[in-house]
C-alpha cells in the first residue's frame, strides 16, 4: 500500500498514522474535486452497469406501485397478516429497512464524534442509504394501518373531535422517533452536500446544472466565518444524531416489549436491536460499496482498509446480536415461566424451527469468517457474507414476530403464518425503490463527500494539532 | 473608490493562506475574510471570530422541544382529554419520555442546522467576492484573503503590496 504524499506545498511529510491507508496514489486537492464532482457532472462516467441497475430498480419500483395501488382498493386482507399475526411482514419488513438505514447515521454521526477519519469516503453514501432505507421502512406502516389517507390522525393536532393521540402507546412513540429520525437524516444529509454543491456550482459548464447546484448551494462561499459555524454544527448534528440514533431502535424494541406476549420481554432487547440494525445496516454499506468501487474506479478512496474496517464492525456488530440470541435462550430458560420456556422451545423445535436454525446459521455462524483476514481483504466474499447477514437479520425479526404471535398463553389463539404472494411482492418492490433511488442519487449528486475527501488530504500533509498550535501562537502575538 | 469591495490575494496552500492570515492580522487589519475550499483549524480564531450564538440556541431550543412535547402531553392527558388507558394514572410521566426525548432532538438539530445557515446569511444570492477572478477554484484548490475597502488601515497601493509580499500568487481588486 503507497500512501504517496502530493507536493503542493512545502509543508513536512509527516503522515498521521491515523490516516494511513485512507486514500491511496497522488493527489491534489484539485485532482479530488476533479475526479469525484466529475461523477456527476460527466454523463459518460454512467456506463451500461448503472443502466442496468436503474432498469432493475425501475421496473420493481413500478411493481411497488402497483402493489400499493391495489392495496388501496383491496385494504391490507390481501397480505397475509391475520389473527394471531396480526403484525406479518409490513412490520417485518419495516424493522428491517428501518435498521438498515441505522449504519448510515452511525457512520455520519457517531464516527465523526470519535474522530474516525475513514469515515469521509463512505459517510456520503451510506447517509443516503439512510435516507431511501427510512423511505422504504416508512411506507410500511403507513399502509399497515389500513387508511393511509388518515395517517395525518398519528400526529397531535387540534381537531374537531377534541381528541389526542395516546401518549402511552410505543406505537405513537415509533411515529416521532422514526419521522425525527428521517427529517434529521434529511437535514443531516444536505448540510454535508452544502460545499460539495459548491463545488459541482463552480465546476458545471452546463448553465441549467450550473443553476441547479448554485440554488442548491445557498449562496455557499466557504469563508472561514462559514466553515467554523458549519463544523460546530456539524458536530452539534453528530452529537443529536448518535442518541437519535439509538433511541430509534430501542422505540421499535419497545413496540414489542409492550405488548404482553412471550419471548418479547428480554431487558438486552433495546441494545440487542440497536446492535442488530447496526449490523444489518454495514451488511448494506458492503453491499453497495463493492459494486460502486469498482464501477466507478472508486479503489483509492474507498480503499481496501475501508473495507476492511467495515467488515470489522460488521463481525463487532454480529457478535453482540449473538450474545443476544444466546442471552434470550438463557433468559427463557431461566425465568421459570413456562410460556416463555415454550415459545422458546417452539422457536427452536417448533414448525418454524428452519427460519430460527437459518437464522443462526447467517448471523451467527458466517460472519465469523470474518476473523480470517483473508476474506476480509476478498470483496467477493465480503459481497456475500453481507448478503447472508441480510437475510439473516430479515429472518430475525420474521422469528421475533411470527412465533410469538403464533404461540401466545392461550392454545385457541395459536395459529399458522403463512405469507402471500403480494407480501412478497411489495418487499422485492421496496427493493426496486431503493435500488432506483440510490442510482439515481449516484448520478446527480456526489456519493463521495469531496470537501471532506480534499482535508483529508490536508491532514495527510500534516497530521492533527498544527494549526491549532499556530493559531493559538498567533492569538497570543495579538493580544 | 467606494465601488471598491476588497483587495483579495489568492494564495496555493492552506499553510500559506494561515501565514497571511497571522501577518495580516498582526499588521492590524481588522476587516478580514478567508476562503478556502476545506475548513482549516484556527483559521476562524486567526480572524478573531467567535460566536456562540449557534451552541446557544440549539441548547434552548432543545430544551424548548422537551418542555413542548412533556407540556403536550401532560396537558392533554390529564386535563385537555384525560382518558383512561390500561388503569394507568392520567399523569403517567414515564411513558411520555419518548416523544419528549425525540422533539428534544428535533428541535434542537434544526436549530443547528438551520442556525448554522441563517447565522451565515445564507441562503444569499449573491456576494461581491464572486467577482474575483478565479474564485471559482475557492472550491477546489484556491484559497483567497480578502482584505475589506472598510478597513481603515486600507489602502490600494500598500495593501496590494503587502498581500504581494506575503505570498500571494495573484493580487485582485474587487469591486462591488
Amino acid at each position: 500500500m503507497s500512501n504517496s504524499l502530493p507536493d503542493s506545498s512545502g509543508s513536512n511529510h509527516l503522515v498521521d498514522p491515523a490516516v494511513a491507508g485512507m486514500m491511496e496514489g497522488e493527489h491534489t486537492y484539485e485532482s479530488i474535486t476533479e475526479k469525484l464532482t466529475s461523477i456527476v457532472l460527466r454523463q459518460d462516467r454512467h456506463g451500461l452497469p448503472w443502466w442496468i441497475m436503474i432498469g432493475i430498480g425501475f421496473v420493481l419500483y413500478n411493481v411497488l406501485f402497483s402493489v400499493i395501488l391495489k392495496l388501496l382498493f383491496t385494504g391490507i386482507g390481501m397480505f397475509g397478516n391475520n389473527e394471531p399475526v396480526g403484525w406479518g411482514w409490513p412490520i417485518i419488513n419495516f424493522v428491517w429497512w428501518i435498521g438498515i438505514g441505522h449504519a448510515g447515521t452511525l457512520i455520519s454521526a457517531f464516527l465523526l464524534l470519535m474522530r474516525q477519519n475513514w469515515r469521509n469516503a463512505i459517510n456520503r453514501f451510506a447517509e443516503a442509504m439512510t435516507i431511501f432505507a427510512v423511505v422504504c421502512a416508512g411506507i410500511y406502516p403507513l399502509l399497515h394501518t389500513g387508511r393511509p389517507w388518515c395517517a395525518y390522525w398519528l400526529f397531535p393536532y387540534p381537531n374537531i373531535l377534541a381528541m389526542w393521540p395516546q401518549w402511552r402507546s410505543p406505537l405513537l412513540w415509533d411515529v416521532f422517533a422514526v419521522s425525527t429520525y428521517a427529517s434529521v437524516s434529511v437535514l443531516f444529509w444536505f448540510i454535508g452536500l452544502i460545499p460539495d454543491f459548491a463545488s459541482l456550482r463552480d465546476r458545471s459548464e452546463n448553465i441549467l446544472a450550473k443553476k441547479t447546484f448554485a440554488c442548491l448551494c445557498l449562496g455557499w462561499r466557504g469563508s472561514a466565518e462559514h466553515w467554523r459555524r458549519y463544523e460546530v454544527a456539524s458536530l452539534i448534528l453528530a452529537g443529536i444524531s448518535t442518541p437519535l440514533v439509538l433511541s430509534v431502535h430501542s422505540i421499535i424494541s419497545f413496540d414489542f416489549s409492550v405488548g404482553i406476549v412471550p419471548g418479547w420481554h428480554t431487558t438486552i432487547s433495546p441494545p440487542y436491536f440497536v446492535a442488530g440494525a447496526v449490523y444489518a445496516g454495514f451488511a448494506m454499506v458492503i453491499m453497495l460499496a463493492v459494486p460502486l468501487r469498482k464501477w466507478y474506479h472508486l479503489e483509492e478512496y474507498i480503499t481496501q482498509k475501508h473495507m476492511d474496517w467495515m467488515a470489522k464492525l460488521m463481525l463487532t456488530t454480529g457478535l453482540i446480536v449473538f450474545y443476544g440470541y444466546l442471552m434470550e435462550l438463557f433468559y427463557s430458560y431461566l425465568s421459570g415461566d413456562p410460556y416463555e420456556i415454550a415459545m422458546m422451545h417452539f422457536r427452536q423445535f417448533g414448525p418454524y424451527g428452519w427460519a430460527y436454525w437459518l437464522l443462526i446459521c447467517c448471523n451467527g455462524v458466517t460472519p465469523q469468517l470474518l476473523w480470517i483476514p483473508r476474506i476480509r481483504r476478498s470483496n467477493s466474499a465480503l459481497f456475500i457474507i453481507s448478503v447472508v447477514v441480510s437475510i439473516g437479520m430479515w429472518l430475525e425479526r420474521y422469528v421475533i414476530v411470527v412465533v410469538s404471535l403464533t404461540r401466545d398463553y392461550l392454545p385457541s389463539s395459536w395459529g399458522y403464518f403463512t405469507n402471500t404472494m403480494w407480501d412478497a411482492l411489495m418487499y422485492l418492490g421496496t427493493m426496486g425503490q431503493f435500488i432506483f433511488l440510490f442510482f439515481m442519487f449516484v448520478r446527480v449528486m456526489p456519493m463521495i463527500n469531496v470537501f471532506e475527501m480534499r482535508e483529508l488530504l490536508h491532514k495527510f500533509h500534516h497530521g492533527h494539532g498544527a494549526h491549532t498550535e499556530d493559531a493559538t501562537h498567533a492569538v497570543e502575538a495579538a493580544e | 473608490m467606494s465601488k471598491m469591495y476588497a483587495m483579495v490575494g489568492e494564495f496555493a496552500s492552506p499553510e500559506e493562506l494561515m501565514n497571511a492570515a497571522i501577518a495580516v492580522r498582526e499588521k492590524g487589519y481588522r476587516k478580514v475574510e478567508a476562503y478556502s475550499p476545506i475548513p482549516i483549524e484556527g483559521l476562524a480564531d486567526v480572524l478573531d471570530f467567535d460566536d456562540p450564538r449557534l451552541p446557544w440556541s440549539v441548547f434552548i431550543m432543545g430544551v424548548l422541544g422537551c418542555a413542548t412535547g412533556f407540556g403536550l402531553e401532560t396537558w392533554t392527558a390529564t386535563m385537555n382529554y384525560p382518558w383512561n388507558v390500561g388503569g394507568k394514572p392520567y399523569f403517567s410521566w414515564p411513558n411520555f419520555i419518548p416523544v419528549a426525548y425525540e422533539l428534544t432532538i428535533l428541535f434542537s438539530a434544526f436549530t443547528a442546522g438551520l442556525g448554522m445557515l441563517i447565522l451565515n446569511g445564507l441562503p444569499r444570492l449573491h456576494h461581491p467576492i464572486f467577482n474575483t477572478p478565479r474564485f471559482e477554484r475557492a472550491s477546489s484548490d484556491l484559497f483567497f484573503l480578502a482584505i475589506e475597502a472598510k478597513d481603515g488601515l486600507f489602502d490600494r497601493e500598500e495593501t496590494a503590496q503587502m498581500l504581494q509580499d506575503l505570498g500571494a500568487q495573484l493580487v485582485s481588486e474587487v469591486e462591488k
